[in-house]
């Protein structure tokens, strides 16, 4: 019974936290895209313009609800609700410190890894059930990039399972004990991190919303709360990407003097701001371009380091 | 790929710069010496209305935002009976300062002229009359121009001399 409540405590704590995290994210992209392109961002709005968030949640709140006429109505309303469950689905299995942990799945990466997955669907139906060329144009390329860029995610996270010999995300952390996985497998890491930008469809792989080309892309008719949603699902799959990328790579909790749950937390921001940086720096590549740099260099950089480690983990144990 | 990396870690380099922006109504921005704002009639050192109502701004004027009537006194001197610039129009551009012959109509440094009903940017002869001479102190229109008005006759004016009477043969 006592587990059960904690369980469910749990449950609500990480809910909760990844929902306030994700909102304070709209404010911290602002303030270090100012930074980095010496501006100084929202600042009026309370301390250091914090109360910012507050401001446009309120506002978006009480925005007018509105589904257009040709809208495929049901379709439409799911989408976005769809995507964020499936970023949230995910953060069940994120270890965020020894015993902190909603679900310690077995096969936890796979449940990652399959969440991320359905993500796709949140996606393509918002652009189909929107009825407009734009948001079907952002949703097919949506579709094409996540499905293609999830093959090697998975593929890149492999050399860590042989590495851990385990998918279950508590074990994969105790595993890097002596050693972090970012340095024998430091090319997944970086197939990795690609990859994990592509399926968050964060810049500079946002073609899905390319708002330069698609207008907003998949989420041009969307409005009020819905649009609210599908910005929350970003930054919430931003979130959990840096979260997997130190659960995998960095060690997860594992540090000196800090408890563990801080070191997980200060790894995690670490590389939320790497993909802000990203976004500060780097321009959006052409749509083919973006195909062929996954299909002709990342996926066999991938099959290429599996194959590597797999091999030198026969001849070694 | 090595440029990709190069410009990430020029963009983290910005962190240690120093930021660019001017928080404005604390902090307010530098203007040129020759900043054009806020549009105003200027009087000359006597006081009087400089304007003389040619119409030459509201000819110049790209936006069409300056529209006066011209009327006399009774000794002949020329002045505007409503001189009306719409702000709301108004893009600042200073053509009309160039074209004025009088150095009546001169723009100021002041920029903070919002409003919060649209009409209230209409500004009438009265708004836009200031009490001083603006830029140039000294000029007075009438005195250095051959046109005769009440108190001074025809030749002179500064510079000027008498008239020649064509009529006489005398030297």
């Amino acid at each position: 019974m006592n587990s059960i409540f904690r369980q469910i405590i749990i449950i609500i704590v990480v809910i909760a936290a990844a929902l306030t995290v994700s909102a304070g994210l709209i404010w911290l992209e602002r303030r270090l895209l100012a930074l980095w392109q010496d501006r100084r961002g929202p600042n009026r709005v309370g301390p250091f313009g914090l109360m910012q968030v507050m401001a446009d949640m309120i506002k978006i709140f009480f925005k007018e609800d509105w589904i257009p006429p040709f809208a495929d109505r049901p379709v439409f309303v799911i989408a976005p609700a769809l995507l964020v469950v499936t970023v949230l689905m995910s953060f069940a299995v994120v270890p965020f410190a020894p015993g902190i942990v909603v679900s310690d799945l077995n096969v936890g990466l796979l449940f990652f890894l399959a969440m991320t997955a359905l993500g796709v669907y949140g996606i393509a139906l918002g652009g189909w059930s929107s009825n407009n060329k734009y948001s079907l144009l952002g949703a097919i390329r949506a579709t094409a990039q996540m499905l293609s860029y999830e093959v090697f995610m998975g593929l890149s996270l492999m050399g860590v399972v042989i590495l851990a010999g385990s998918f279950n995300l508590s074990k994969i952390v105790e595993a890097q004990k002596n050693l972090w996985f970012c340095i024998p497998q430091f090319p997944g890491l970086v197939i990795f991190v690609i990859a994990g930008i592509a399926e968050t469809h964060r810049l500079p792989f946002d073609l899905p919303e390319a708002e330069s080309e698609l207008i907003a892309g998949f989420h041009s008719e969307y409005s009020g709360m819905k649009f609210g949603l599908f910005f929350v699902g970003e930054y919430l799959s931003i979130t959990l990407i840096s979260a997997m990328i130190v659960v995998f790579f960095f060690g997860g909790w594992l540090g000196p003097v800090l408890p563990p749950i801080l070191w997980f937390v200060i790894k995690t921001f670490v590389f939320i701001c790497g993909f802000i940086l990203l976004r500060a720096s780097l321009p959006r590549p052409r749509y083919d371009q973006l195909m062929s740099f996954a299909w002709k260099i990342l996926l066999p950089l991938a099959l290429l380091n599996l194959m590597v480690t797999g091999g030198i983990v026969l001849a070694v144990g | 790929m090595l440029s990709h990396l190069r410009t990430i870690w020029q963009i983290l380099r910005h962190s240690f710069r120093r930021p660019e922006t001017i928080q404005y109504p604390e902090q307010k921005p530098y203007l040129a010496p020759r900043f054009r704002g806020r549009i105003i009639l200027s009087r000359d050192p006597d006081g009087e209305e400089r304007c003389v109502a040619c119409y030459l701004c509201a000819a110049a004027c790209p936006v069409d935002c300056i529209a006066l009537q011209a009327t006399e006194d009774e000794h002949g001197r020329r002045y505007p009976a409503f001189f009306r610039i719409n702000f709301s129009r108004c893009i600042l551009c200073g053509f009309c300062e160039e074209a004025c012959p009088t150095l009546a109509i001169q723009l100021t440094p002041d920029y903070e002229m919002c409003e919060y009903d649209r009409q209230n940017l209409v500004y009438e002869k009265e708004d836009l009359l200031i009490s001083g001479p603006g830029k140039y102190p000294d000029y007075n229109f009438y005195r250095v121009a051959g046109l005769a008005i009440a108190g001074k006759d025809k030749g002179e004016a500064e510079n000027e001399s008498e008239p020649v009477d064509t009529h006489t043969l005398l030297p």
